[in-house]
């Protein structure tokens, strides 16, 4: 059997245990904030706002110092190769909690589309509970009265896969000028992706407000709006904590950290990028285009 | 296990304990694996107790037909908050709480691999506790919906329900993060010479359970959202009038919830591996069909969750394939069983308090792992689905199970936490108190569950009346049990005898060889040398 | 039959028959104390084998199992001056019991197999009847064969007093309803479920039958009594919080016996059939909605009209039922609806006819506290329909 992920004679003596510090309790009660406001709001307990919004602000405090104080740490030369392997088996399995949340969403776009829907047009349920509904897919369910129309694949869905796949080019370029000391281009590349990611996010705007006002698609619109926007929406949101990422990657970048040889917390975010562009493009195939 | 290389006894003490901080703040704050152990361990217990007091409620309620001592509602909230909090804060924290302590100190490792993100995954958990118990506060009152959540009952919840599912959410978070942290330091943090092959059981245990936790939680993460959008903002997942199934919340809840069975179990066995060749004196029988069982287990456990869903119409084809699945698992999990009774087989036993429990453990587990197997053939689990047949295999596996193993656990390492020996007298007197009440409550459920007791019911027909009776008395008096348990802990630590160096004369794990007792609040500061 | 399952030895057979019928004690008992109720149909039956089955099987396992572990308990102690053996290895005995339990499973799970294919067999019915939840009362509905058009709500019988101690309890507490289901003896019935709010599941022990009754879905089953009597189940979903309330009672009937039935049912289910058209009194509203309330209402806001605020709201005093009748026609019709999402007060509109609506409306306007004096006709209630 291998000897794990690293080898003795590449370990340094001693491991960099941190010293105690109050960010992660700060943490918990930001997201207790968090939670207790949301559920007020979403009871119309207008009182909620306060909770969210302090409950936020606390997060984002937190998040400020505890990744201050590992990029500090980082580029005090706290972490050898050995810490190096930790963050990335860290993230790796970080990012397959990921997926495995968002094949929860996919999991239910299949059972609605090949089980549920199908089943309540078959001819018992036609006969007995929904009468004249068809079942063909894309559906809002056959209670659903009103008329929809569902989001073409070609048109901003087909420029959004575009737009996200030369953003995992240009990012992985940006990697690669960072491992040949190529600053300027490292910076320009790195630019440029968060810009791909921005414009994306736009369109994804536009392409919500289209839906609401034109096409008659909303959150509420049955299955096929609960899924469409409920897997879309959570992969905004992912592409948004990836700008981000990205962002404050830019600026340590522009801050000078980072070396050919450490630089962990640039492909941490690379990676994070590829695997939100990979959920876009079961998307692409099984949301928007099949 | 490696033979010793050299003691690492004594060694630097030279910065400060505590990082600074002091009195509470030290808890708050800490970074120490021991400390977070320590800090799960107790939290685990209060939730015990908490979730105990529930369940005793409940027993008191069906002590006799009619309605005596709460109404339906809150009936069905104390079913619904007992099976949660006793399933995500007494026993997956407990083990955690084991983890955090047991498994830097088996891998020769300085401490966990991300210190401060251990801090949070524990520092979580209060707060994920405390929004559970606000929902009783809140206007409706907690959900009373069973553990599982089940839609649509869920949509007409209240408040309560919206806090449940951040609460959720948060535990999810946590166990998330101390799994990632688990699996890290298991890969990354071992000591030279410490290949995956020759680690203690318990750590390839606790490295399966953590993939299943990483897995799995966030499917349960995805459910509760779901249920969360369905009450509030229109989507229809599980409303068919939108085309979507109350049975979908059905499959992504057993998704995650099969695998969560063994994410309580996995490390019950890992605890009982440890124990029973330290009382055998002699090593783990099959060490190497150990791991791949486990393994086994993990990976079967994703493939059989509609075993909890044999009366929703589905397929038959459907039916049998998840009956065929479920009927395997009985496979690996013999090989286990097989091996520690082999692992006892001609060895030199003694029965001190961990060895009565892990054998209390042996007997219990199995019985319930053969009570699931016969729920697993859909013809017979269409008749006890949903009753208390049901509810007397789970507690076999889960309180005879994992707390038992977990008891086994908390003697066998108490003497090299605190330094202390807990009372023998009163250790064995714990395992046969809890032993016995323990069948008093839950063995005389099997005969309600096949004479037809639904479960989740606060009033029952009159010829139920004689097993309730027992069952509830037996519940009292094994809650009264686990109080002596609570006393010797609390006794061992203010008043223990001095432990001895090495108190199990069987022991070989590298806590036990390589470390003074009590282990030094920094274990590996620098790599033990192993051969 | 289909439903027998065919084991290679008649012998194994015929012994776990013995002891099963040993263990379900006198013929014809209708529950068991220890074990499931004894069968009245074949599906039940073979369930009650493959129990046996299991049993001994998983017995037999134990005890070799365990044997060995006491053995060892006993002989191998160190008291006794047992040395360890350093053994800790046998590929060869790994593999022997990895197999042989493999066999064993697949051993069980055939023989169950061919009763699940049997269970699912919903096809050539003489009789089917739908079967939907409400919470918390069960609606019967004979869509095809003999009684085809009878249709009829089932609810608990057990009156209050007795479950909250105030009386004594009858012999089928809990176990009795004010309807029960009729089917004739030897002819499958097939049931089809569905539910009205949240899922509930239809269990008659007796008969080896179980499906859950979820909203929006038809799902289905069957049976074939081969024995008259009255067979008793409970819902075995958690639906809120009368889960525990609401049972199942079927009687099963000789031919001439369900015959006389459906016709006796069909007269009194249209002399029941309320005039709406006709005007009626104050009197006759209020005595017929006070049984409407007791069999629909109490459970959320109680006898007295109390309610269990801030759950379910007090209807005595309440100011909507002090105020326009329109308003409380249409909660009663159609629910209250919060934010998109229906609370615990679902829409009666389809469960109770204009009359019942608008004597239980009469009855809550002028009970308790509340003294508005109002009749309020069926024809108003008709007229708000939507
Ligand atoms: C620690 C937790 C745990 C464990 C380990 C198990 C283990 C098993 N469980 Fe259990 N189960 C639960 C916790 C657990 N379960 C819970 C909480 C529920 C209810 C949830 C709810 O609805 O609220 C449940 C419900 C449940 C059901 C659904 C019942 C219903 O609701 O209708 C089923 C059905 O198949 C089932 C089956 C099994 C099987 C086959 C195993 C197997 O893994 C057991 C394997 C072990 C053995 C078989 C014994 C040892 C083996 C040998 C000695 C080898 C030789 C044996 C043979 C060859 C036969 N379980
Ligand atoms: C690992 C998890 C775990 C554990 C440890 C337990 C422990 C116990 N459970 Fe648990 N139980 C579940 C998990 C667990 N349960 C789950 C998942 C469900 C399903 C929920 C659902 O349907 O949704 C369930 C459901 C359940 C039911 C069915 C409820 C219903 O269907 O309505 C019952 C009924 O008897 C029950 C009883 C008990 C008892 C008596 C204990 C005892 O072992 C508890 C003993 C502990 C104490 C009592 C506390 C410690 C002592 C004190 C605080 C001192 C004070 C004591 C006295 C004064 C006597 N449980
Ligand atoms: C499942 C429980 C339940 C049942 C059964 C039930 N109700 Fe209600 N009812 C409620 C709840 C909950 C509300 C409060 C809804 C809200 O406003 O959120 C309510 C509200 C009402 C109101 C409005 C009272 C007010 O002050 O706002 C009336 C009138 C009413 N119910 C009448 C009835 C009648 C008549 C019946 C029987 C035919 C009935 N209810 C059966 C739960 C129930
Ligand atoms: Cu209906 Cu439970
Ligand atoms: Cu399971």
């Amino acid at each position: 059997m291998a000897q794990g992920a690293t080898t003795p004679h590449e370990r340094q003596a001693h491991y960099w245990v941190p010293a105690p510090m109050p960010w992660p309790i700060m943490g918990s009660i930001a997201l207790f904030l968090m939670a207790l406001g949301a559920v007020f709001v979403f009871n119309s307990l207008r009182a909620g706002w306060v909770s969210l919004a302090a409950g936020s602000m606390l997060l984002l405090y937190m998040m400020f110092r505890w990744f201050g104080d590992v990029i500090r740490e980082s580029e005090g030369g706290r972490y050898g190769r050995w810490e190096d392997v930790s963050f990335r088996w860290g993230m790796s399995w970080f990012i397959f909690s990921e997926v495995m949340f968002f094949a929860a969403f996919f999991g239910a776009l299949f059972y609605v589309r090949v089980l549920s829907v199908p089943d309540l047009a078959s001819i018992t349920h036609r006969e007995m509970l929904w009468p004249g509904f068809e079942g063909h897919w894309p559906s809002a369910g056959p209670a659903f009265e009103e008329k929809f129309t569902p989001m073409a694949a070609w048109g901003i869905p087909a420029i959004n896969t575009l737009l996200l796949l030369s953003s995992g080019v240009t990012v992985t370029i940006a990697h690669w000028a960072l491992k040949e000391n190529r600053r300027g281009m490292l910076n320009l590349f790195l630019l440029l992706t968060i810009l791909l990611g921005v414009v994306f996010l736009g369109l994804q705007v536009y392409e919500y407000g289209h839906a609401y006002a034109e096409l008659n698609l909303k959150l509420s619109t049955g299955a096929y709006g609960s899924t469409f926007f409920m897997l879309t929406g959570f992969h905004g949101f992912h592409v948004t904590v990836g700008v981000i990422m990205l962002t404050v990657i830019l600026l340590r970048c522009l801050a000078g950290h980072f070396r050919p040889d450490h630089h962990f917390a640039f492909e941490g975010v690379a990676w994070y990028w590829h695997f939100v562009d990979v959920v876009w493009l079961g998307l692409f195939v099984f949301v928007y285009w099949l | 296990m490696s033979a010793v290389a050299d003691h690492v006894h004594g060694h630097g003490h030279a910065h400060d304990h505590h990082g600074g901080y002091r009195g509470v703040m030290r808890w708050i704050t800490t970074t120490n694996h021991k400390d977070i152990g320590t800090l799960y361990l107790w939290f685990s217990f209060v939730m015990f107790m908490v979730g105990g007091v529930m369940a005793l409620v409940i027993r008191a309620e069906l002590f006799s037909p009619g309605l005596q001592v709460v109404d339906p509602d809150f009936f069905n909230q104390m079913t619904t908050m007992h099976g949660l909090i006793m399933v995500f804060g007494a026993i997956m924290p407990a083990f955690v709480g084991f983890a955090n302590w047991q498994i830097p100190m088996m891998i020769g490792a300085p401490d966990m691999a991300f210190a401060r993100l251990n801090n949070w995954s524990f520092w979580l958990l209060p707060f994920a506790a405390l929004l559970l118990i606000l929902s009783f506060f809140v206007p409706g009152g907690a959900p009373g919906v069973g553990w599982t959540l089940y839609a649509p009952l869920t949509v007409q919840m209240g408040i309560g329900m919206d806090l449940t599912i951040f609460a959720i959410h948060i535990l999810g978070m946590s166990s998330i993060l101390g799994s990632i942290n688990i699996i890290t330091t298991i890969l990354n943090m071992r000591a030279p010479g410490m290949t995956l092959m020759k680690m203690p059981l318990f750590c390839w245990t606790w490295l399966i359970t953590a993939y299943l936790l990483v897995a799995a939680m966030p499917v349960l993460a995805g459910a509760v959202t779901m249920t969360l959008t369905d009450r509030h903002f229109g989507t229809t997942f599980f409303n068919a009038a939108g085309g979507g199934d109350p049975v979908l919340y059905q499959h992504i809840f057993w998704f995650f919830g099969h695998p969560e069975v063994y994410i309580i179990a996995l490390p019950a066995f890992g605890v009982i591996s440890q124990v029973i060749p330290a009382f055998s004196r002699k090593p783990l029988f099959g060490y190497a069909s150990m791991v791949y069982a486990t393994a086994a287990i993990a990976i079967l456990s994703f493939i059989v969750w509609a075993h909890h869903m044999y009366t929703v119409g589905m397929p038959v084809t459907g039916q049998l394939f998840f009956m065929y699945a479920t009927t395997l698992i009985a496979v690996p999990t013999g090989v286990k069983v097989f091996n520690w009774v082999a692992t006892m087989w001609r060895g030199s036993l003694t029965f001190e308090t961990p060895m009565l429990f892990a054998i209390g453990f042996l007997f219990l587990f199995t019985m319930g792992g053969f009570t699931g197997l016969v729920l697993s053939l859909v013809p017979i689990d269409i008749q006890l689905h949903d009753t208390y047949y049901v509810v007397a295999h789970f507690h076999y596996v889960m309180v005879a199970g994992a707390l038992f193993a977990a008891f086994a656990g908390v003697y066998f390492w108490l003497p090299k936490w605190t330094g202390r020996m807990y009372d023998e007298t009163l250790g064995k007197w714990h395992f046969w108190l809890s032993m016995i009440f323990f069948n008093i409550t839950f063995f005389v459920q099997h005969f309600l569950g096949l004479a037809g007791m639904p479960r989740r019911i606060p009033d029952y027909p009159l010829m139920f009346e004689t097993w309730n009776k027992i069952s509830s008395i037996g519940a009292f008096g094994f809650g009264l049990s686990q109080l002596l348990f609570l006393y010797i802990v609390l006794k061992a630590i203010r008043s223990g005898e001095k432990a001895p160096e090495k108190p199990w004369e069987g022991a070989d794990s590298l806590e036990w060889t390589h470390l003074p007792t009590p282990a030094p609040y920094h274990s590996f500061e620098t790599a033990p040398v192993l051969k | 039959m289909a439903t027998t399952i065919h084991c290679k030895s008649t012998m194994l057979r015929t012994a776990f028959a013995a002891i099963a019928l040993a263990a379900a004690g006198s013929a014809g008992a209708i529950q068991s104390k220890y074990n499931l109720a004894p069968p009245v149909t074949a599906i039940a039956r073979d369930i009650h084998w493959l129990h046996w089955m299991m049993l001994i099987i998983c017995g037999v396992i134990f005890v070799a199992v365990f044997g060995v572990m006491f053995y060892s308990i006993w002989a191998h102690r160190k008291s006794k001056g047992a040395q360890p053996a350093d053994f800790h290895e046998s590929t060869k005995v790994e593999v022997v019991w990895t197999v042989i339990p493999f066999l064993i499973v697949i051993g069980m799970a055939l023989p169950a197999t061919k009763t699940v294919v049997a269970m699912k067999d919903t096809t050539n019915a003489d009789l089917t009847i739908k079967v939907t939840g409400y919470q918390w009362k069960w609606g019967y509905d004979y869509l095809k064969g003999e009684g085809e058009g009878i249709s009829f709500m089932s609810r608990l019988a057990t009156p209050r007093e007795q479950i909250e101690g105030r009386q004594a309890k009858g012999e089928h507490y809990l176990l009795e309803v004010d309807n029960e289901l009729v089917v004739p003896v030897g002819k499958k019935v097939r049931v089809l479920t569905t539910a009205a709010d949240v899922v509930h599941s239809w269990w008659i022990p007796a008969f080896g039958t179980k499906q859950d009754a979820i909203p929006g879905f038809i799902r289905d089953t069957w049976f074939r009594a081969d024995k008259t009597g009255v067979y008793r189940g409970q819902c075995v979903e958690l639906c809120g919080k009368e889960h525990g309330f609401m049972p199942i009672v079927v009687r099963v009937v000789s031919q001439e016996d369900y015959t006389k039935w459906v016709g006796e049912k069909k007269k009194q289910l249209a002399a029941l059939a309320d005039d709406p058209n006709r005007p009626w009194t104050l009197a006759e509203l209020k005595a017929r909605g006070e049984k409407v309330y007791a069999a629909n209402c109490v459970a959320c806001h109680q006898a007295n009209g109390k309610g269990a605020p801030p759950a379910f709201p007090a209807l005595d005093g309440s100011p909507l039922v002090l105020g326009p009748k329109e308003k409380q026609i249409d909660i009663v019709l159609n629910g209250v609806v919060k934010d998109g999402k229906p609370t615990a007060m679902a829409a009666f509109g389809k469960q109770l006819n204009d009359v019942e609506i608008a004597a239980v409306i009469t009855f809550t306007r002028n009970n308790w506290g509340n003294q508005t004096g109002d009749a309020v006709q069926p024809a108003e209630v008709k007229a708000l329909r939507k």
